[in-house]
């Protein structure tokens, strides 16, 4: 028998029971009960389930749990420190940049992976970086404006 | 149903409203001071108002629906002074969870935080229709109004009574009854203490003008933001009750297929998992979607497939099986259109399509069953739980009062979560598991098994007088629907007509129904008249509009946009469309910059006016305005259900084209505040006007007329 597979998420180890290849978003969801990421096609094309992977936004829908075992995981349950928000989370608050919601998750998972990257991004940038990131609800504009707060935010507060 | 009898129907039409009964709610007060702890409960009977009723196509297109005459709304006011709101509207991203809650405190008088509602569960809140026809804030807010407002005078009754004073001379404020002329005052919170009082009210009481509103119409965020930008908000999908199972359900092959054969014997022998077969359904469950999906693949199964109609002849079948006159109801006239058409001085005619079209809601159909002692509760994202309801216990055989529908904050619909089909699975194999099953659809099953905007045919016939005058107006929409149909110009001889055809693909309800569809041929109908007659496309509006709620929020739009516009960069174009619907009022300007060489379209900017009355929270309306705009983009530019064989070939995102962020142009949202008119729904009519204000732009910009959505599916060149 395979060696039991162990994930690293928001800090704390997880063994997992699914098989080697499940997509690491059923793991998430259905086995460790970590539903904030979200199914939204299965097929790496809307977004909705992006965690970070060794600090980079993955599609977790995409990834099978055995090749997500190397690196820590980060999903939107792990991204508050100390019972506050983090500040692409506050942004998002601040700017309404949400309707039905559904999409969130996946869109802050991935605006935090793109300003970890690049704390200053234009607009092109963000836009680039989120073109994979459906939002049906049509918020684009407000979730552009939240990704330019955080980033404001988060420079203000490493001064 | 039983489970070893009888036939599990899953119907076809489900888009169609069944004939609603009236149903009498009857909350026993045990049992909702039980839930709600003691203090004050006021119910509210409503006025005798039949609601509106949004037009589906098909058969049913022009008829009603009513909403029940008795108990209509609710509330209760706790020991602790909490204020909780009751309404069987569903929260699908459309923020009323907000919006209601304020409507409650700006009518009781008591803090925006002290109010929380409770939404869609069957156990709890009144009948109601469903939440669709942008109703919820036309219907709802005055009923909430008027329970809030019997509330605050039964508190200041109670005062009253206390003090031994006339209620007259009293004062509701900030959750407490006051006496000017004493200085006495109570909290709300001890005048509802011990009382475990329900009285019903007559829906008579006048409520707060909106000049005088402190907490409606103000810009009031989401209530439970957090819980959504956490993670931490659960949907119908991220629910996981004790020992429940994952459902999944056989699909056939293609539209209209039937099973004749089915081996599940290698599923049934898998541990753990459930299979059922029940006619042409069949479905397992197992402890894990994995397992569910290996015991899925497990089953052999043979269909019968039948012809089909593809997306390539649509519209031409559409026109040879319109029936060759339409029934009377479907059919408005005056004036002679004939002899108008003889003498017009321009004429013009034209005809349009629209392709079917997918609500592509971010979560998927999804419901989680749980039967207990012959009781049935599910969780499931719906537009219409008390139909889920009654659909329910006539599919199972139980009683209404056996079934529990809960809806929680749903991941949108946009029209389309009107059906059960995902319940109705739930629960059948839930029954036949013995434990709770939740069922999601796939993405896939989502494009192919849900239901579309009904594709659609329509013609136009029209004359303008030497000065100007729209004289003649002949528009026959085949298929798609008669929302938005009639046309607000002043044409003297008209004749508007719906003409439905059968269905092809399953069809129903989707943002603005038919008005999107109506309004593409109307407007771009409109502003190519204008070129006929050689008139500026606003001016030509405006010199046959007598509306002034129309007309104001195009000169709005107008002037922000800058109209009349000078070019001033190569393959630039200006547009315009404008209409109103449902009690709101639209008007949307677009600039497009088309590149000559590669024919791509882009979008550079969008204004748009809206009015719908008195806003009840400009920011949550904003997000619904800018939200129909950016959505229209959509079916204006490039979204089409293709379709061949009975089989959809574009059930992915990858392949079905919805507006990413590189879509999305600058756009402006003016929000015109009427707080002299009665606040009418959002939700619908600000898509309306999207897609002609779009096509006429590309027209100014190119000279080359698009008829047909979506417009430029692969760029203007293969248009």
């Amino acid at each position: 028998m395979a060696k039991p597979i162990e994930l690293e998420i928001n800090g704390k180890r997880y063994p997992v029971s699914y098989p080697a290849d499940t997509p690491l978003l059923y793991v998430l969801r259905d086995e460790l009960g970590l539903t904030g990421s979200k199914y939204g096609c299965g097929e790496g094309q809307c977004g909705a389930c992006t965690v970070l992977i060794g600090g980079m936004p993955r599609r977790s829908c995409q990834i099978p749990v055995s090749a997500a075992a190397a690196k820590p995981i980060t999903t939107i349950e792990g991204i508050e420190k100390d019972g506050r928000l983090n500040p692409v989370q506050q942004a998002f608050l601040d700017a309404g940049a949400f309707q039905c919601a559904y999409c969130t998750s996946g869109m802050i998972m991935s605006s935090v992976g793109l300003l970890q990257a690049n704390p200053n991004p234009s607009q092109a940038e963000i836009v680039q970086s989120l073109q994979g990131n459906v939002c049906r609800c049509g918020t684009h504009p407000r979730i552009v404006d939240a990704v330019h707060r955080a980033a404001k935010m988060m420079q203000e507060h490493r001064r | 149903m039983s489970n070893v009898e009888g036939k599990f129907i899953i119907e076809p039409e489900r888009y169609e409203f069944s004939a609603v009964p009236m149903h009498q709610f009857e909350l026993a007060r045990r049992d909702f001071f039980k839930i709600l702890g003691a203090g004050m409960a006021v119910f509210a009977i409503a006025k005798d108002t039949p609601a509106m009723q949004e037009t589906a196509p098909g058969p049913r297109a022009f008829h009603n629906e009513e909403l029940p005459k008795d108990i209509s709304a609710w509330l209760h006011i706790g020991e602790d002074g909490s204020v909780t709101g009751f309404t069987g509207k569903a929260e699908i991203g459309q923020n009323i969870r907000t919006a209601l809650a304020q409507t409650i405190a700006d009518e009781l008088r008591v803090p925006f935080e002290s109010v929380r509602m409770v939404t869609a569960d069957t156990a709890l809140t009144p009948f109601d229709a469903g939440t669709f026809g942008s109703r919820t804030t036309p219907t709802i807010t005055p009923q909430l109004r008027r329970v809030a407002a019997a509330a605050r005078d039964l508190l200041v009754g109670v005062a009253a009574k206390e003090w031994n004073v006339a209620p007259a001379g009293l004062v509701a404020a900030d959750a407490r009854v006051s006496d000017p002329a004493s200085g006495r005052s109570l909290k709300y919170a001890e005048l509802a203490r011990g009382k475990t009082l329900a009285q019903n009210f007559p829906a008579e009481d006048p409520f707060t003008p909106a000049t005088q509103w402190t907490i409606a119409g103000k810009a009031i965020p989401k209530v439970d933001g957090k819980a959504f930008v956490t993670g931490r908000h659960q949907y119908t999908s991220d629910l996981r009750p004790a020992g429940m199972l994952y459902g999944k359900v056989l699909r056939p092959p293609s539209f209209g297929a039937t099973l004749t054969s089915c081996d599940d014997s290698a599923a049934k022998a898998m541990t753990g998992v459930f299979v059922v077969r029940d006619g042409d359904f069949v479905g397992v469950a197992a402890p894990s979607a994995h397992e569910a999906q290996r015991a899925l693949d497990a089953i052999h199964a043979q269909w019968k497939e039948v012809p089909q109609i593809s997306s390539k002849e649509i519209f031409s079948y559409l026109k040879q099986n319109a029936p060759a006159k339409s029934e009377d109801r479907f059919r408005k006239q005056k004036g002679s259109v004939e002899e108008a058409l003889a003498s017009a001085a321009h004429r013009l005619d034209a005809t349009y399509t629209v392709a079917y079209i997918a609500h592509a809601p971010l979560e998927p159909r999804a419901a989680v069953a749980q039967w207990v002692d012959g009781k049935l509760t599910v969780w499931t994202g719906t537009q219409r739980p008390f139909a889920v309801r009654d659909e329910l216990a006539d599919v199972f055989h139980v009683t209404e009062s056996s079934v529990r529908v809960i809806v929680p904050d749903t991941g949108s619909a946009y029209g389309g979560k009107h059906t059960s089909d995902a319940v109705l699975e739930a629960a059948r194999l839930a029954r036949a598991a013995g434990r709770p099953v939740k069922v999601v659809w796939t993405r896939e099953e989502e494009f192919t098994w849900a239901y579309f905007r009904p594709a659609g045919v329509i013609e136009v016939k029209s004359g303008v007088a030497s000065d100007g005058m729209l004289t003649a107006w002949d528009f026959h929409n085949y298929h798609s629907g008669t929302s938005g149909i009639d046309t607000p110009y002043a044409a003297a001889n008209q004749r508007t007509e719906y003409h439905p055809v059968p269905l092809i693909l399953r069809s129903g309800s989707y943002r603005g129904l038919a008005a999107t569809a109506n309004h593409f041929a109307r407007e771009t109908h409109m502003d190519a008249l204008a070129r006929v007659a050689n008139i500026d496309p606003l001016d030509f509006r405006m010199k046959n509009l007598s509306d002034p709620r129309l007309r104001a929020v195009l000169a709005t739009a107008a002037k922000s946009f800058g109209w009349p516009r000078k070019k001033t960069q190569e393959g630039q174009g200006f547009g315009v469309a404008c209409g109103y619907e449902k009690g709101s009022y639209v008007a949307t300007f677009a600039e497009v910059a088309v590149d000559e060489t590669s024919g791509a379209v882009r979008i550079a900017r969008m204004v748009e006016a809206f009015e719908c009355g008195a806003i009840v929270n400009p920011d949550g309306l904003r997000n619904q305005v800018v939200g129909a705009m950016i959505q229209g983009l959509g079916g204006a530019l490039f979204e089409a259900i293709e379709f061949e064989n009975g089989r959809i070939k574009n059930p992915h995102f990858g392949s079905y084209r919805v507006p990413r962020f590189r879509d999305v142009p600058e756009i402006e949202a003016i929000l015109m505040d009427r707080k002299d008119i009665p606040s009418a729904g959002a939700g619908e009519t600000p898509i309306m006007a999207v897609a002609p204000a779009i096509g006429n732009a590309i027209f100014d910009a190119t000279g080359v007329r698009l008829n047909n959505l979506p417009m430029v599916p692969n760029g203007l060149r293969s248009a």
